[in-house]
């Protein structure tokens, strides 16, 4: 067993002080701190010369190297001469490897707290910036997409395919289920109300019209940002840290047109379409609880449904569901192409596309709210 | 679009040797207020194996950016023969690129598609041949490298000093002029790294090329460098420039020649 660590401390004269060091130094043993040592040398400021003799060291790691550093550093702003005897050769070339490169001033500054004007300051620069990108980034996304009508752009056919067959087939069956959820869920609130008029049958129109107008868009809208809008980021922020939009770039094919367009064009014509097969389950999820549970046949749930829908409610959503997906798909690439050249980064654009995505599917939400009051639609 | 393709390469045979190919002029380098490196001034002439080398961080890759159109410049100018690369506009940037091949330091294949894919593509979108002959030109680029029978391969299947190899066939697809590599040997072993540049050698004699090279790398400098630029980080500019066997036993600056012994000359110099 190795004896405890301990410092003994003598003056051979009233100038010195010598230091022995004994036992072992190492992480997980009791070692005596640095302030044993510089406690000593602040009552007795006479004190010039310290000595410190690690003759009977019997083992050392890290701790007892932060030790020395330490004490160094100390006797240095105090002008104390600092001696070392008898301390193992790895302790020295350590301590001299250590300290060969100068400590770089500017890089302790960077870890400086900035204060709160300069953090306001930034920050509103960063959302101006950050602003400008965005609108740089939809005017070359519109300049791309009158390409592509004008027959001009340039992208691979089989791209288009592979994305539409992701975000429509793919997305299929999450899109059943919280369809379906929700139509039930719609139908549950519904009927608990109108039972208490005995309204029940009224169930179905609520739900029809719930669905068409706003659940059918929406819910696929938020699904798609987190499936679609998501792996968008990811897939174009990945291709940044590997340098293949860079690869692009310089071969003169732009990235807009050959990366951002099919994804575009595929979520904007699987959107719509999604959103009627959702507000068809939402309405089947409806019938489930007013046929299932509140002694509705299925034939006056299908009339009540009938009855209260028309073409402007449908196409409502429709409408809405096609511009959800540009605002998702816009996000989503918009997220990517900015992001950084790390793993972090690809993780900050995945995350900040999905939040942009659905904020602006609940704004633009509102803002149909309010038209369509305005209009009486 | 095929007859622009046959009139570059015969332009090819037209080049005369140790006349400028790119000029750089007085470039500063800079990210918003950092400056990188400033007052660049050197010239690399056509068939020239120039080295752009310097230590870690002293912003090589950032120039190789400047140099093909990735990042412009905070001053100064890059001139491919006499036009102002940054003073056109950004499609007659991108018709000089098509004459310059890229080997990214990663390889930087497009991850979904096929090697095939990969090197056809710059083949599809500029030289108007048929699938057939674009087969057949991707074929032998990747027996070029080695990689005969990868076609159908995805860049996720195959290793990565294969990856760079397929990179370098992607380069090659369109014959250009100037070749730019990013740190080829980083990531090889010593075998592959050495077969890496003798491949360039190759490649410069063979296709007549430009080629340059950013790396740090002291065997492939001397192997295959006949002219080299030196960046600083610490004084961020350039402090040497020439051939790399020259720049060894003529310069007297210490960063320069403690760099190209890899530390033996500070360490000898300490020891005296």
């Amino acid at each position: 067993m190795q004896a405890q660590s301990k410092i003994n401390f003598s003056q051979p004269a009233p100038n010195i002080l010598c230091a022995s060091i004994s036992g072992a130094w190492q992480i997980g043993s009791k070692v005596p701190g640095p302030s044993t040592v510089l406690s000593l040398l602040e009552d007795n400021p006479g004190i010039k010369s310290l000595v410190i003799d690690g003759a009977q060291l019997d083992g050392w790691d890290s701790i007892f190297l932060t030790f020395i550093r330490t004490i160094t550093d100390e006797c240095g702003k105090r002008n104390i001469t600092l001696e070392m005897q008898g301390l193992p050769e790895g302790v020295m070339s350590l301590l001299h490897l250590a300290s060969v490169v100068p400590e770089q001033r500017d890089a302790s500054q960077k870890k400086k707290q900035k204060t709160f004007l300069y953090m306001v300051g930034k920050s509103a620069v960063n959302f101006a910036t950050s602003t400008v990108q965005m609108l740089h980034f939809i005017g070359d996304a519109t300049l791309s997409l009158l390409k592509f009508f004008l027959g001009k752009a340039r992208f691979r056919r089989i791209d288009l395919l592979l994305f539409i067959e992701d975000c429509g087939a793919d997305s299929l069956p999450i899109v059943t289920l919280i369809s379906v959820l929700v139509g039930l869920i719609l139908a549950f609130v519904g009927a608990v109300q109108l039972k208490l008029f005995g309204a029940q049958v009224y169930v179905a129109n609520l739900v029809a019209i719930a669905m068409a107008r706003e659940m059918g868009a929406l819910m696929t809208g938020i699904i798609m940002a987190g499936r679609i809008g998501a792996a968008y980021a990811a897939q174009l922020g990945t291709m940044q840290v590997n340098e293949e939009i860079d690869a692009l770039s310089t071969m003169g094919i732009s990235p807009m047109d050959f990366l951002v367009l099919p994804r575009l064009l595929a979520l904007v014509l699987m959107m719509p379409l999604l959103t009627m097969y959702s507000d068809l389950l939402g309405m089947i999820g409806g019938a489930i609880v007013g046929v299932g549970m509140m002694d509705i046949t299925l034939v006056q749930y299908l009339t009540q449904t009938q009855e209260t829908l028309d073409l402007t409610n449908i196409m409502l959503g429709i409408s809405k569901s096609g511009i959800y997906a540009i605002i998702i798909a816009l996000s989503g690439c918009m997220r990517g192409m900015q992001s950084g050249r790390s793993a972090a980064a690809v993780g900050e654009a995945t995350t900040s596309a999905v939040v942009t995505a659905i904020v602006g599917i609940i704004v633009t939400d509102g803002i149909f709210a309010v038209l369509c009051d305005a209009l009486g639609i | 679009m095929h007859w622009v393709y046959e009139t570059e390469m015969n332009r090819q045979s037209e080049k005369t040797i140790n006349t400028p190919h790119i000029i750089v002029s007085d470039l500063t380098m800079a990210y918003g207020d950092f400056v990188i490196q400033r007052d660049l001034n050197f010239s690399i002439n056509h068939n020239d194996i120039f080295i752009i080398m310097g230590g870690s961080g002293c912003g090589k890759s950032t120039l190789l950016r400047h140099l093909i159109g990735l990042k412009s410049p905070a001053k100064g100018q890059v001139f491919y023969g006499d036009i102002n690369f940054w003073d056109i506009s950004p499609d007659e940037r991108s018709r000089i690129m098509r004459k310059c091949g890229i080997l990214y330091q990663k390889g930087a294949l497009w991850s979904s598609m096929t090697l095939a894919e990969n090197i056809g593509l710059p083949l599809e979108e500029y030289s108007g041949l048929a699938p057939r002959d674009i087969e057949e030109i991707v074929s032998l680029k990747l027996a070029l490298v080695g990689l005969a029978g990868y076609e159908e391969f995805y860049p996720s299947e195959i290793s990565g000093g294969m990856q760079k190899r397929a990179g370098l066939a992607r380069a090659m697809a369109l014959d250009p002029d100037i070749l730019f590599f990013d740190e080829p040997s980083a990531g090889l072993d010593p075998v592959s790294a050495r077969r890496l540049d003798d491949l360039i050698l190759e490649l410069r004699d063979s296709l007549g090329a430009t080629i340059v090279i950013v790396t740090h790398e002291l065997a492939s400098i001397f192997a295959i460098g006949n002219n080299s630029v030196f960046l600083d980080a610490e004084t961020r500019t350039m402090i040497a420039q020439g051939d790399p066997h020259r720049l060894l036993s003529e310069t007297d600056d210490p960063k320069v020649k403690e760099f190209l012994t890899r530390g033996e000359a500070a360490a000898e110099g300490a020891k005296k």
